[in-house]
C-alpha cells in the first residue's frame, strides 16, 4: 500500500473506533441537552484527528483533501456532535494564509451566501464588524476563523468567538448554529486570503456532503439491520419484495452522494473544486430526502421515536442538505454554468473533470 | 450487512488519448445529425457505422489479439463507448455482439467458436441478437419452455422467443433453450446455443411498438436443426451462463445516457431563454449526469482490476435508468411545450421521440424489479 493509502487506513482505523466507542446514544442525547462533550474532542485532538490536512510540523496529519474526507465522512456516519469537519476547514483556510492554527475547536464564518465580514484597520491592530448568521457551534468553538472584505480585498482572520455578541441558535438535530455580531471587534491574527470571500461556504458544503455521505451509509446499515431483525406476518419484514425494493433505492441514493462526495474530495486536492463541490452538494442533498423518508417508512412507528437513534442521522441530514447553501443554491449555480459554457460544451466539461 | 464500494476511477491518459480520436471521428460521421436522430443511439442500426467503427479498432477492444481483439483496458472501451453514446452514435449493430454476445463466448465458446466469430464481430461485420425472453417468460426466465432435444449431430428446437432485438437484421443469436426438463428445478437443464438466424425452420415477425418502430420480433423455430458445435459452454450450464452474460450489460453508460439528447435540446433553450427555474433545473440534471458518471467509471476500474462488481452494476443501472426516465419528467415540469412526432422545434421532437422510448429504460436487460431484488440480495435482505 503506498504511503498516502496508509495514513487514510490508519485515519479510518482510528476515528471509527473512537466514535464508535464515544459517540453513543446517551453522548448524542447529553449533546442535544447542551453539554459539551469534552472527552470527545479531547481524543479527538489527541489521535491528530482534527488537522488532517496541517503539515506534521504544524501538529497535523500532514494529509490531502482525501484522508480527511475518511474523517469527516466517519463523523457524519456516526452524527459526532463536535465541530470537527468545521475544524478541519478552519484550520485549511488558516494554514493556507499562512497563520497559526490554535488548539481546541474552531468554526467558520460567514456560512450564509449573504452575509459579509469586512476588516478594517484601526490603532491597535486589525478589527471586524458584520453579522455572520447560523455558524455551526459558534458560541462553544474557541476560535472562529473568518473571511471578511478588508478593502475591497479577501482576508483571512482568526477572532475569539468571545469577540462577538452572541444570539444562539440550533438546527433541527440541536446543533449549535449561532449568530455572531462582530461590531468593530479584535481579531487576533490577519492575512490576504488566497481563496474567495464565499470558500467557507464552497468548503463548508464540501465537508456537508461528507458528513452526509456518511449518514447516508448510516441509514442504508440501519435499515436494513432492522429490516433483517423485525419480523412481522411471521417473517422478517426484509423479506417483503416491497421492503427489499425501498432499500434498493435508498442504497442507490447512498452510492450516488458517496461517490460524488469523494469525487469533490478529490477535486479539492487538485485545486479548483469548484464544479465537484456543487455536484457532490446537489447529489447528497437530494439523497438526504428520499433516504430519510424510506428509512423512516421501513422503520415504522418505532423509528419516529425519540427513544429510537435514527432520528441522530435523518435531524441532521434534513439540516445538513440546507446548510452552506441547499441543492436549489448549488444546482442554479452549475446550471447558470453550464447553460453559459452552451450545450456543445456540457460532455467535453463533464469529461474533463 | 455486504456493503457496496465505488472507489474512484481515474481514466489513465491513454484513454484521454483515445477519447480525442473518437470525438475526431464521431465529427466525422455523425457531426450533422440532428437531436432527435441522437435520441435513438443503440437503439440505432448502422451497418456502414459499425464497419467504420471495427476499422478503427473499437469493437472487441479488451479481448485477445488472436481473436481479432485489440488488447485494450477496460477504461480505453469505457472512454469509447462514453463518446458513442453521449454522441447519439448509431452503434445498434455491432452492440449487442460487443457488450454481450462476444464476452460470452470469450468466456465459455470453444476455441472454433471463438476463431469463427470474434474477428468478425470486431471488423463490425456480424450482428447478434439475444435470445432469452419467451410468450410465458419474462422476468421469470428460468421458466421458459423452448427445447433443443438431442438429435443426430446436434439438437432439434421447437418454440417461441419474444421481444428479440434485431433479429429481422442481425445474423445470429445467442438463446437460452431447455435441454433437460428437471421437475421443479427450473434452472437446471438450461443450454445456450449460437443460432444462425437464417436457420431453416425459423420464422421472424415483427413486434411493432408502442411508436410504430419495428426493433423487436417474435422468432418462432419449427424443428430447427442447430448443431453440436453451436452450443456454448456445457450443457446444462445455461443459467450460470445468462446470469454471467446480464451481469457484462448492466454497469454500463448505456444505462444513463439515454436521454442525454433532450438535455442538450434543454440547454440549448436555455441557452436563449435564462431563467434561474430553468438552472435550478439544469444544474441538478448535471449534477446526477457527474455523479453516474463517476459510479460507472468505478465498475469499469472494477472490472479491470479483475474484480466481480455484480452489486455495483445493479446499483447502477437502477439509479442511471431512473434518471434517464425522469429527464422528460423534468422538462414538463418545466416547459410548456408539446411533445411532438415530426412537427414543431428540435426539443418537441426529442421529448416526443423519448417520451415514448423512456418506458424501455426500465425494462430492457431485466426489469426494474429484478434488478432491485439483485440489490436486495446484495444487501443480503434475500
Amino acid at each position: 500500500m503506498s504511503p498516502a493509502g496508509e495514513l487514510r487506513t490508519l485515519l479510518a482505523d482510528t476515528v471509527t473506533r473512537l466514535f464508535t466507542d464515544l459517540v453513543t446514544k446517551e453522548a448524542l442525547e447529553s449533546a442535544e441537552r447542551g453539554d459539551w462533550p469534552e472527552a470527545l474532542w479531547a481524543a479527538l485532538e489527541e489521535g491528530g484527528l482534527t488537522l488532517p490536512l496541517l503539515p506534521e510540523a504544524q501538529g497535523g496529519a500532514g494529509g490531502t483533501w482525501l484522508d480527511a474526507h475518511v474523517v469527516v465522512r466517519a463523523a457524519g456516519r456516526h452524527a459526532a456532535p463536535v465541530p470537527l469537519a468545521e475544524t478541519i476547514v478552519a484550520s485549511w483556510l488558516l494554514a493556507g494564509a499562512g497563520l497559526d492554527v490554535p488548539l481546541g475547536p474552531l468554526t467558520i464564518a460567514p456560512v450564509h451566501p449573504e452575509d459579509r465580514l469586512s476588516l478594517i484597520a484601526g490603532a491597535g491592530g486589525w478589527r471586524v464588524s458584520g453579522t455572520a448568521r447560523r455558524v455551526p457551534w459558534g458560541a462553544r468553538a474557541r476560535h472562529v476563523v473568518l473571511v471578511a472584505d478588508a478593502n475591497g480585498m479577501p482576508a483571512i482572520a482568526l477572532a475569539e468567538c468571545g469577540a462577538a455578541r452572541v444570539t444562539p441558535g440550533r438546527n433541527l438535530a440541536l446543533e449549535p448554529r449561532d449568530t455572531l455580531v462582530f461590531d468593530d471587534a479584535p481579531v487576533l491574527a490577519t492575512a490576504p486570503a488566497r481563496v474567495g470571500v464565499d470558500d467557507p461556504l464552497l468548503y463548508g458544503a464540501l465537508a456537508r456532503s461528507a458528513q452526509m455521505a456518511g449518514a447516508l451509509e448510516s441509514l442504508l446499515q440501519q435499515s436494513v439491520r432492522y429490516a433483517t431483525e423485525r419480523r412481522q406476518f411471521g417473517r422478517p419484514i426484509g423479506g417483503f419484495q416491497a421492503i427489499q425494493h425501498a432499500l434498493a433505492v435508498l442504497a442507490g441514493h447512498a452510492a450516488a452522494a458517496g461517490i460524488a462526495a469523494e469525487r469533490a474530495f478529490a477535486a479539492a486536492d487538485g485545486g479548483d473544486a469548484a464544479f465537484e463541490i456543487a455536484v457532490a452538494k446537489v447529489r447528497a442533498g437530494e439523497a438526504a430526502g428520499v433516504a430519510a423518508s424510506i428509512a423512516h417508512q421501513v422503520h415504522g412507528a418505532i423509528g419516529f421515536t425519540y427513544e429510537h437513534a435514527l432520528h441522530f442521522s435523518t435531524r441532521r441530514l434534513w439540516s445538513w442538505r440546507a446548510e452552506f447553501g441547499s441543492e436549489s443554491r448549488w444546482a442554479i449555480e452549475l446550471g447558470r454554468r453550464a447553460v453559459a459554457r452552451g450545450a456543445d460544451q456540457l460532455w467535453a466539461d463533464l469529461t474533463a473533470r | 450487512m455486504a456493503i457496496f464500494k465505488f472507489a474512484l476511477t481515474e481514466l489513465p491518459p491513454e484513454a484521454e488519448a483515445l477519447r480525442a480520436e473518437v470525438r475526431e471521428f464521431l465529427r466525422e460521421t455523425i457531426g450533422d445529425r440532428a437531436a432527435v436522430q441522437r435520441a435513438a443511439s443503440w437503439g440505432g442500426w448502422d451497418p456502414e457505422f459499425s464497419r467504420m467503427v471495427g476499422a478503427r479498432g473499437w469493437i472487441g477492444m479488451t479481448w485477445p489479439k488472436r481473436y481479432g481483439g485489440h488488447e485494450r483496458t477496460f477504461l480505453e472501451r469505457y472512454v469509447v463507448l462514453e463518446e458513442m453514446l453521449a454522441a447519439g452514435a448509431p452503434v445498434g449493430a455491432h452492440w449487442v455482439a460487443d457488450r454481450q454476445s462476444g464476452p460470452l463466448l470469450l468466456r465459455f465458446g470453444t476455441e472454433a467458436q471463438r476463431e469463427r466469430f470474434l474477428p468478425a464481430i470486431a471488423r463490425g461485420e456480424l450482428y447478434f441478437a439475444i435470445g432469452m425472453s419467451e410468450p410465458d417468460s419474462g422476468s421469470d426466465l428460468a421458466s421458459i419452455r423452448t427445447r433443443a432435444v438431442r438429435t443426430d449431430g446436434g439438437y432439434l428446437v421447437n418454440g417461441t422467443k419474444v421481444w428479440t432485438s434485431n433479429a429481422h437484421q442481425a445474423h445470429y443469436a445467442i438463446a437460452l433453450f431447455r435441454t433437460a426438463v428437471v421437475p421443479d428445478r427450473k434452472h437446471e437443464g438450461l443450454s445456450q446455443f449460437l443460432v444462425d438466424l437464417g436457420s431453416p425452420g425459423i420464422t421472424v415477425r415483427p413486434i411493432v411498438d408502442l411508436a410504430g418502430s419495428h426493433h423487436f420480433n417474435e422468432v418462432v423455430f419449427q424443428d430447427v436443426f442447430v448443431p453440436e458445435d453451436m452450443r456454448v459452454g456445457r450443457e446444462g450450464d445455461g443459467w450460470m451462463q445468462v446470469t454471467t452474460e446480464l451481469a457484462f450489460e448492466r454497469s454500463g453508460p448505456e444505462r444513463y445516457l439515454s436521454s442525454i439528447a433532450l438535455v442538450l435540446e434543454l440547454l440549448r433553450h436555455e441557452a436563449r431563454n435564462p431563467t434561474e427555474r430553468g438552472a435550478a433545473v439544469v444544474g441538478r440534471l448535471v449534477a446526477h449526469l457527474a455523479a453516474l458518471r463517476q459510479m460507472s467509471l468505478s465498475v469499469a476500474g472494477m472490472l479491470q482490476a479483475g474484480d466481480n462488481p455484480n452489486l455495483e452494476a445493479a446499483l447502477v443501472k437502477d439509479v442511471g435508468t431512473t434518471f434517464e426516465q425522469e429527464i422528460p419528467e423534468v422538462v414538463h415540469a418545466l416547459l410548456d411545450v408539446e411533445p411532438t412526432i415530426d412537427d414543431g422545434t428540435m426539443l418537441q421532437r426529442t421529448l416526443g421521440y423519448l417520451v415514448q422510448r423512456a418506458p424501455s429504460f426500465s425494462l430492457r436487460g431485466g426489469t426494474r424489479e429484478v434488478l432491485r431484488g439483485i440489490i436486495a440480495r446484495g444487501l443480503g435482505l434475500r
